[in-house]
């Protein structure tokens, strides 16, 4: 066995194997081929739809958002009239679906962590209450909450001229509730000017308070006098400009109340059904959130000294919020998205008016259908984009 | 992989055939039954009694339409459709024929690809009112809540009105006819508003409908009549003359209980084309020539429909009015028979 040995012959490198034996090839082909498929579904589906509907004589098109409405709207925050086009009353409906949607999902957030702090608490009855509260809310159909709100309560309020008077400013009746509403006068701007500066002085107050804190170790009561600057300011600018602001009072004509601000019953059913039908589901995730927090983290913050309370908004929430938020998107898009059943008790959102009446004076079911689509799309795009930023930032960074 | 094929190829079939144009009288024929949109309820026009047999002026059409092409009366399904749905189900084909107090509008005729096939019921929109309110017009409504249904000729005719005698109204919109009455009776709005055959049939949907009254102002022209699609003129004459058929027995004197007599003895030149005795109506509209005969024998003539359904001894208490012949002084032509 001496002597070396003949090298073993170094094995070709393999041929690339032929273009319908390769992997990658075929991967590729099959792809193509669905993409293909799909754009061609599509593509025949609309040919089809667009040449039924022209032989059929129907109008298609989007140029009917010039046309004149011809209709009235119960709440708008625009200025809408009947002459205005049927483009104006698609942004009326699409501001009162967003107003609805806000002002929901601001109180579903509050009221759900109320109710999945209280599921926790150490005491029995609070426990109780918010446990009771969540199963019975959650297992119920939306629309019928919405029902009972609706027709159940609000409906039983009395007519205008037996309204429920508070102060004699306020009157609530089976119309909506009626307040002053202010007028501005010339010199107002100074007031929201005022309130940028404060909120500006603030954000600096704040950063310069926990500079302060970490150097010498003292608090600062940075809360209250953020309160102070933020009410303070615009009432100074107010007052320097001789208060410039006046109260309409609403006044009982006729048939209703006019004049001031209108909040109509729709309105509040609606919301108060949306936020705590959702609440009870976000209260469900805040518990969740809450629990998946180690206990080791409750025990080191009760070990430093840490107040019940402290110790919730330092230590456990910032962690459970990490658990708590991309299922908190899902509920906001729900609670957006069931917004739309304000069709079934005449609150002119986008879906009554535009894929309700709109749809029924023109006849184009497909083109508002598919706009009206769009427009929920794009709030839930949004809204998700927003959450998963702020999902994003407030993650664990791992080492 | 031959699932999917075999799939794919039954899809496929399915389109092409899908596209294939056939004549709804033929599809009718085919089928065995008139499909038949109608209302959700309402009164005297197309309503469902407790067994679920649909009555009604609307209804009777229906039942003319059947009895022309298969000289059976019952050979009708009814599909009830709501103010929003009623055209996406005409124009999509789900129903053959939509007899539901619907409007006559340019827009309709035109834009949205249907036809109306004549007018059944000349009506006009008008609004009821409380009684404790003391209104004696509608020009006193300024600044009211109104109740109306969502998307109908009603909504646009309401915002005219108060917009041409330059007065405010706040609007409440419902979907379903059923919801704008309840709001008007719990007091949410002070007006309630569609047009006035239907505001006298709501009216005995009413707590107390002795409590209300309707106010004296029509303030529109409202043609009621039964639609059809674009592109089917075959189907379209046939609807029509069912129509006029209905008419011309009246004015001619025929009804159900002579008909027979009629058919056997007349010796109205009219008469006897219009039963069949004579001439070729039937064959030219694709049916038989029996058609008009067999209407007025199981339907019954127009004044007979009027009388069963909305008549004064009805509880809808409407009188023919504008629906009287134009012998009569009414609006009712029917055209001839010939």
């Amino acid at each position: 066995m001496t002597g070396a040995r003949e090298p073993l012959p170094v094995p070709e490198p393999p041929d690339r194997p032929p273009a319908w034996q390769d992997a990658r090839v075929r991967a590729i082909v099959f792809q193509a081929l669905a993409l293909a498929g799909v754009v061609g579904v599509g593509w025949f589906i609309t040919a089809n739809t667009m040449t039924n509907l022209s032989k059929q004589g129907i109008a298609t098109g989007f140029g009917f958002l010039n046309s004149t409405a011809g209709f009235g709207i119960s709440m708008s925050l625009i200025e809408y009239a009947e002459e205005h086009t049927y483009l104006r009353a698609f942004l009326v409906g699409v501001l009162n679906t967003l107003l609805v949607s806000s002002i929901g999902v601001v109180l579903a957030t509050v009221l759900g962590f109320l109710l999945g702090i209280m599921r926790l608490s150490r005491n029995w009855l609070v426990a109780k209450v918010a446990a009771a509260y969540v199963e019975v809310v959650r297992n119920m159909p939306l629309l019928l909450q919405i029902f009972f709100w609706y027709f159940g309560i609000l409906r039983q309020l009395p007519g205008p001229r037996q309204s429920v008077t508070v102060l004699d400013a306020f009157f609530l009746n089976n119309r909506g509730l009626f307040s002053p509403q202010p007028i501005l006068e010339p010199g107002f701007v100074a007031i929201p000017v005022a309130l940028v500066v404060a909120v500006a002085a603030v954000a600096v107050l704040a950063r310069w308070a926990r500079r302060r804190r970490d150097r010498t170790g003292e608090q600062f009561p940075t809360v209250s006098v953020s309160l102070a600057l933020l009410v303070g300011l615009p009432l100074l600018a107010a007052a320097a400009t001789g208060f410039p602001l006046r109260w309409e009072y609403p006044v009982l004509e006729g048939f209703n109340y006019v004049g001031g601000m209108e909040l109509i019953p729709e309105l509040v059913a609606l919301v108060v059904a949306l936020s705590t039908y959702t609440a009870a589901f976000i209260g469900e995730i805040v518990r969740a959130g809450i629990l998946g927090v180690s206990q080791g983290q409750t025990e080191a913050g009760q070990s430093l000294g840490l107040t019940r309370v402290r110790l919730l908004r330092l230590v456990i929430i910032p962690q459970a919020l990490r658990i708590i938020v991309p299922p908190l998107t899902s509920q906001y898009l729900n609670l957006t998205k069931n917004s739309s059943l304000a069709a079934a008790i005449a609150y002119p959102d986008l879906v009554l008016i535009f894929a309700g009446t709109v749809l029924m004076q023109t006849g184009q079911a497909v083109e508002i259908v598919v706009i009206t689509m769009a427009v929920y799309l794009t709030i839930s795009l949004l809204i998700s984009l927003f959450m998963n930023w702020y999902n994003h930032r407030i993650a664990l960074v791992e080492r | 992989m031959h699932r999917f094929a075999r799939a794919l190829g039954i899809l496929v079939v399915l389109i092409v055939v899908g596209r294939a144009d056939a004549g709804t009288l033929d599809d009718v024929k085919k089928k065995g039954f008139v499909r038949c949109g109608v209302s959700q309820g309402n009164p005297g026009f197309s309503n469902p009694d407790a067994q679920g047999n649909w009555t009604g002026l609307d209804v009777d059409v229906c039942r003319a339409l059947a009895a022309a092409v298969f000289g059976d009366a019952d050979k009708v399904k009814y599909t009830a459709t709501s103010a929003k749905e009623r055209f996406t189900a005409l124009q999509s084909g789900e129903v053959d024929v939509l007899s539901r107090t619907t409007t006559w509008t340019l827009v309709r005729d035109t834009a949205l690809g249907l036809n109306f096939t004549g007018v059944n019921y000349y009506d006009g929109q008008g609004f009821m009112v409380p009684r404790k309110l003391k209104i004696k017009s509608a020009k006193q409504l300024n600044g009211a809540s109104v109740c109306v249904a969502i998307g109908t000729t009603t909504e646009l005719n309401l915002a005219d009105y108060f917009r041409a005698n330059n007065m405010t109204y706040k609007p409440v919109v419902f979907e379903k006819a059923d919801e704008v009455i309840a709001a008007y009776d719990s007091g949410r709005c002070d007006v309630f508003t569609t047009d006035r055959s239907s505001l006298a049939a709501q009216r005995t949907k009413l707590k107390n409908p002795d409590d209300h009254m309707v106010l004296p102002e029509i303030i529109s022209k409202e043609p009621l009549g039964p639609v059809v699609r674009h592109g089917d003129d075959q189907w379209f004459d046939l609807v029509k003359w069912v129509l006029y058929a209905m008419l011309e027995a009246e004015e001619y004197g025929v009804n159900s209980e002579n008909v027979d007599q009629m058919k056997a003895n007349s010796k109205d030149p009219v008469v006897r084309r219009l039963l069949g005795v004579e001439g070729d109506m039937g064959k030219n509209l694709g049916v038989g020539n029996e058609w008009a005969y067999t209407i007025v024998k199981k339907v019954g003539n127009y004044a007979e429909s009027y009388e069963r359904n909305v008549g004064p001894r009805t509880p809808i208490k409407l009188e023919r009015g504008a629906n009287a012949l134009w012998k009569h002084g009414g609006l009712q032509y029917p055209m001839p028979v010939r």
